[in-house]
């Protein structure tokens, strides 16, 4: 008995597809992996190797200037190891960026799909309320939020996540509009497949490509994100340490401890940086037409 | 052209609708609510609170709420602020000019440098500039804005000491020298993330430009290379940044508000972060509404103009 496939295309498995291979002649994009390796790496083995606890407080040396007493990257205000508070803050932080991905591009995926492939009135209701969230300054929303919620980690990453997923939406919408009339979907139609089905296991991995890219370019925004409110004080809150709330403080400390705001926001443009250029080199990778260009 | 606004002004105007619901919404039903602050208040037994709740209103249903606060919203009502009692209006109005001052200064700066950067790019295409400032803009596009304002307060003003550390004015000065001189940082900074999207987005817009045929007709009669350059290539390519320019407002708004923080600016944004410290939902909601309303006209004038300069959009 033979069975039918589907699908437009046959798909090659991702290892041997071309996408890859043009990921990995994409400099920049290899750049951006390794650094966003190597800070990943630091930060979830670099707290085995350091002489010091993040939560050890010592009055004694406060302010500490980088490399004194086996501090790597100084102290705080407390005495505490910034090295130490920076790569735990960064398992936060990442943490935070991750779960923003996913619950973002879930929310953004149901949501684009939806519109999508019903279209119509269906469409016209829930592209306008993507456009009310995209109308808002985002941070002002996020801010307000947080603000008054007081969160957790996992609050935090929620707001961020409410505020995150309207590109992935727009971005579905766009590609399972344009996939809605092709054969395979009619063929699907024919076989009796429910509509939930065709959505979710026909349309939605054709749109694989593209929400890959918006998704890790969101991983970078979240973690940009949660520096910006951990910074005005209604993120993270002390005395877990995320890379924003370490340069909560930092701006008074500026002309004697410059290094309290220097070190952490490294991290976060280090980071940033890393998931955009993976973003950049993925989208080259994904788009067709790059070759041509 | 009078259908064309008509239709462009009413979908403003259900936008700004669904954002004051969703808005009115979020703020009034997240834990802690409009009373907290009562709450704390040593003391304060629960009757007095339910007072307080009967006498604000905030005991009714939030549908009910929501409307009774529109209706007065569009009669130019919108709240007294519990911080003083000051009208919300008069309050957002006294923070107005300082924003758009900032916004309007940095977004000459990012269109200028932005365009001028992403021409060049696009003329020069694949040259070591152009892969430069492609790096450029997205190392810009990763810094947190507020950090790249730490670091230039402390490169500027405290080790060159070339400029003040924060501020609009000094007071007791306040000449156009003076202004300037505290304007230069928090613009530039504000701009940064905006120069490396205008530049990356002119490049795009520039070459696709070039290839046109209208171009090439211009080059073939004969004009000389700057002549097609900035009348021909450059006007052309600037027509969709309009749109651009009316899209990156939410941004740029909301990058205000962490630079006004830096650099004490006094502009909506500080004010909303201060509002938040005192849980001062009514000038909050006002700003949220505000805001919104800032980047729906921001966003009509674009379409406007655009259709105003662009001959091949009819607007009928």
């Amino acid at each position: 008995m033979t069975t039918l496939s589907t699908n437009s295309a046959e798909r090659k498995p991702l290892i041997k597809s071309r996408a890859l291979r043009r990921f990995l002649s994409h400099k920049l994009a290899l750049i951006g992996t390794i650094m966003v390796l190597t800070l990943t790496f630091a930060c979830f083995v670099g707290p085995y190797l350091l002489p010091y606890d993040e939560l050890y407080i010592d009055l004694m040396s406060r302010f500490a200037p980088p490399g004194t007493n086996g501090h790597l990257f100084g102290t705080d205000p407390l005495g505490r190891d910034i090295a130490a508070r920076l790569f735990h803050a960064g398992q936060i932080s990442m943490a935070v960026g991750f779960a923003v991905m996913i619950i973002a591009t879930c929310i953004g995926s149901v949501i684009g799909v939806i519109s999508g492939y019903y279209g119509g009135a269906v469409s016209a209701v829930l592209m306008r309320v993507v456009d009310a969230f995209l109308s808002f300054p985002s941070v002002f929303l996020l801010l307000a939020l947080a603000a008054f919620i007081q969160p957790g980690p996992v609050m935090i990453a929620l707001i961020i996540s409410a505020t995150s997923w309207m590109e992935v939406a727009r971005i579905v919408e766009a590609e399972v509009k344009s996939l809605r009339n092709q054969d395979f979907v009619q063929a699907a139609h024919m076989l009796g497949l429910s509509n939930r089905w065709i959505m979710f296991r026909e349309l939605l991995p054709n749109a694989i490509g593209p929400i890959i890219v918006a998704a890790t370019l969101t991983v970078a925004r979240a973690i940009l994100l949660e520096a910006y409110i951990s910074f005005l004080g209604y993120g993270i809150q002390p005395p877990l340490p995320s890379w924003g709330n370490m340069l909560n403080g930092a701006q008074q400390y500026l002309a004697t401890a410059p290094w309290l705001a220097i070190v952490p926001g490294v991290a976060i443009t280090i980071a940033v940086a890393g998931f955009n250029f993976i973003g950049d080199g993925l989208r080259d990778a994904f788009d067709s037409r790059s070759d041509l260009g | 052209m009078a259908r064309y606004l008509l239709s462009r002004l009413g979908q403003s105007l259900i936008l700004l609708l669904i954002v004051s619901f969703i808005g009115f919404a979020v703020l009034t039903l997240a834990p802690g609510g409009p009373l907290s602050q009562f709450a704390l208040s040593p003391g304060m037994t629960q009757e007095q609170i339910d007072k307080i709740a009967n006498q604000m209103g905030l005991d009714r249903p939030v549908v009910v709420q929501y409307f009774d606060w529109l209706s007065h919203l569009l009669i130019g009502d919108w709240g007294t602020s519990y911080r003083d009692g000051q009208s919300v209006l008069h309050v957002i109005g006294s923070h107005l000019f300082a924003t758009l001052l900032l916004m309007g200064t940095a977004t000459v700066i990012s269109v200028t440098l932005g365009s001028s950067i992403g021409i060049y790019s696009a003329l020069r295409r694949g040259g070591a500039f152009d892969y430069t400032m492609t790096v450029f803009a997205m190392v810009a596009l990763s810094i947190p804005t507020f950090w790249f304002g730490l670091i230039a307060i402390y490169i500027f003003s405290l080790n060159l000491g070339w400029l003040p550390a924060g501020n609009m004015y000094t007071v007791g000065d306040g000449s156009v020298l003076d202004y300037i001189s505290h304007l230069i940082m928090p613009a530039t900074v504000l701009a940064l993330v905006d120069v490396a999207i205008w530049s990356r987005y002119m490049r795009t817009s520039t070459l696709n430009v070039v290839n046109q045929d209208f171009v090439r007709t211009a080059k073939a009669k004969g004009l000389t290379g700057r002549r097609v350059l900035f009348k021909h290539i450059v006007g052309n390519s600037l027509v969709p940044m309009i749109t651009l320019a009316g899209l990156q407002l939410p941004m740029v708004l909301g990058g205000a508000l962490v630079t006004e923080t830096v650099f004490t600016w006094p502009g909506m944004g500080r004010l909303f972060l201060d509002s938040l410290g005192y849980s001062d939902y009514p000038v909050v909601m006002g700003l949220l509404m505000a805001s919104a309303m800032l980047v729906l006209v921001g966003n009509l004038l674009a379409d406007i103009t655009v259709a105003l300069i662009d001959p091949r959009i009819r607007l009928d």
